[in-house]
């Protein structure tokens, strides 16, 4: 079902703190820069896709958008979980037939209405399963509920808070190039990240935490024939894959008997690696999810970059960094360049693709978009 | 009357001072959180269990309000509860913090709800 997909469009409104508009108006925004990136009229969107936890009512956007026929719906379950996995159902929906021409798009005000980070605001996620289990105790935001789970893999492996902190420094790096990013022209030192204040001691200091953002990113997904059309370089879906062990929680995931493996996120990988013919040699860039830093080293490993317990390594040595092995999230990241739950570091792999990106990796053929339990390979043909 | 929900049994326990887990018919093994069915064989036959309360901490953090000042903060731990399941709960005494400590569960009220806490032992 995948190879049969091509990412045409890529749309977003500015990214800020404080928009002043609805989120709708954004969607909107981002939607329509989108469809005309991809060169398209709105009458040739027939498919419609975002999350579980977005609130952009899809007939609400088909009406402001003038599409005239919508023939496919869909929404992925939860928030940036499975972010990615909106681009597995829509190649799956170009390659069925079922559509034509799919539009993804997620927009929020995250920062000045509904925030993710602030205790009990997190309404979109209420409907989670007994979450008495965990917020009476002190579970209440991301931050702490990813954190108890990060700690079993930082202490095996001796990964410290300057590891992270590599990270954190390496992503404002890119950052401080990208006019698109938040923290555009604003690096940071690792002093600075050691000096900024716990949100979860003795795991996640504030640096280390992906900020929250104001705005909308909109792509479109249509079928490789009709992407050849276009003038632009086509982005092909390669493959795109999500995964859930038997035994997994979402966010609140303790109960698998040792916390420091990353069972699903390995197999996902392979299964990813399998269905697209690629190895991690062959990848130009990486994308990864990183609402959080632990997770990028994590990522670096699971993903088969380097063996388990080397990620902090491959980091601190310049692996992932400008002339790197494997650069990574080359647009400053969900830390560096804004948090629109996962879909910038989606348009800065196409960007990269397209050899239109800030700090453009030369000759980038191929980029890896991750998260923990969905990824996608994507391929400039 | 309302639809009974799957973890109700928990907390009427905990109001008896008792913590509990649904036990498989079929298998016999215990699961936490609550769950319509067995995960391990299917079976939607359970008893409910109960439990020692004994443990030991697998992993902690501290847990304060990200950006207010917060008097109280939690020290949030995960134990190996010693019939082999994993539960999230806070410990009393966090300046005894340390993983691989034993505790042993202690009810009290937080916010006005009963909970069950934990507390390190000395000489398990
Ligand atoms: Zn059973």
């Amino acid at each position: 079902m995948t190879g049969q997909a091509a990412i045409t469009g890529i749309g977003q409104t500015e990214f800020t703190k404080a928009s002043g508009r609805t989120v709708l108006s954004q969607c909107v925004e981002a939607s329509t820069k989108a469809i005309r990136d991809a060169g398209l009229e709105p009458a040739d969107i027939d498919g419609i896709i975002t999350y579980t936890f977005d609130t952009n009512d899809e007939i609400a956007v088909q009406r402001s958008l003038r599409i005239p026929e919508l023939r496919w719906t869909s929404r992925t379950p939860f928030g940036g979980e499975l972010s990615y996995a909106t681009f597995q159902l829509a190649a799956a929906a170009v390659a069925s037939g079922a559509a034509n021409h799919v539009l993804i798009y997620r927009a929020f005000n995250e920062r000045s209405e509904a925030r993710f980070g602030q205790p009990n605001a997190n309404a979109q996620a209420a409907d989670l399963e007994q979450r008495e289990f965990y917020r009476g105790f002190g579970l209440n935001t991301p931050a702490q509920v990813y954190g108890l789970w990060y700690r079993p893999y930082l202490d095996r492996y001796g990964v410290t808070s300057a590891d992270l902190g590599a990270y954190v420094v390496q992503a404002r790096d890119y950052a401080a190039t990208n006019p698109l990013a938040w923290f555009h022209n604003r690096p940071l030192t690792l002093e600075e990240h050691q000096a900024s204040r716990w949100i979860v001691e003795p795991v996640l200091r504030k640096l280390d935490c992906c900020m929250e953002t104001d705005g909308g990113i909109a792509f479109i997904v249509s079928f490789l024939s009709h992407a050849r059309a276009s003038t632009r370089p086509v982005v092909r879906i390669l493959a795109a894959e999500q995964l859930w062990l038997h035994g997994s929680e979402v966010m609140y995931n303790y109960y698998q008997p040792d916390l420091t493996a990353q069972a699903s996120t390995e197999r996902l990988a392979a299964n990813l690696w399998r269905a697209s013919g690629l190895s991690p040699a062959e990848i130009d860039v990486m994308t990864i999810y990183e609402n959080f830093s632990p997770i990028v080293p994590m990522s670096l490993e699971a993903y088969g970059f380097c063996k388990p317990g080397e990620g902090r390594e491959l980091i601190n040595s310049g692996g992932i960094g400008r002339g790197g092995v494997i650069p990574v999230n080359t647009n400053g990241g969900l830390l560096g360049e804004a948090y629109i739950h996962g879909l910038n570091n989606v348009t800065e792999a196409v960007r990269q693709l397209r050899g239109s990106a800030a700090n453009q990796v030369a000759g980038a053929r191929t980029a890896l978009v991750t998260g923990r339990h969905c990824a996608m390979l994507l391929a400039r043909e | 009357m309302p639809a009974k929900r799957d973890q109700d049994f928990f907390w009427e326990a905990v109001d008896r001072s008792e913590l509990t887990a649904q036990q498989c018919s079929d298998c016999e093994k215990r699961r936490h959180p609550p769950a319509p069915a067995c995960p391990h064989c299917g079976s939607q036959h359970f008893t409910i269990s109960r439990l020692s309360g004994s443990g030991t901490i697998h992993s902690w953090i501290i847990s304060c309000h990200p950006t207010l000042p917060d008097p109280n903060p939690k020290t949030v731990i995960l134990v190996d509860l010693a019939e082999g399941l994993r539960f999230i709960s806070n410990l009393i005494d966090a300046e005894n913090i340390r993983i691989g400590a034993p505790v042993t569960v202690e009810f009290g009220e937080v916010n006005g709800r009963r909970l069950p806490l934990f507390r390190t032992v000395k000489n398990p």
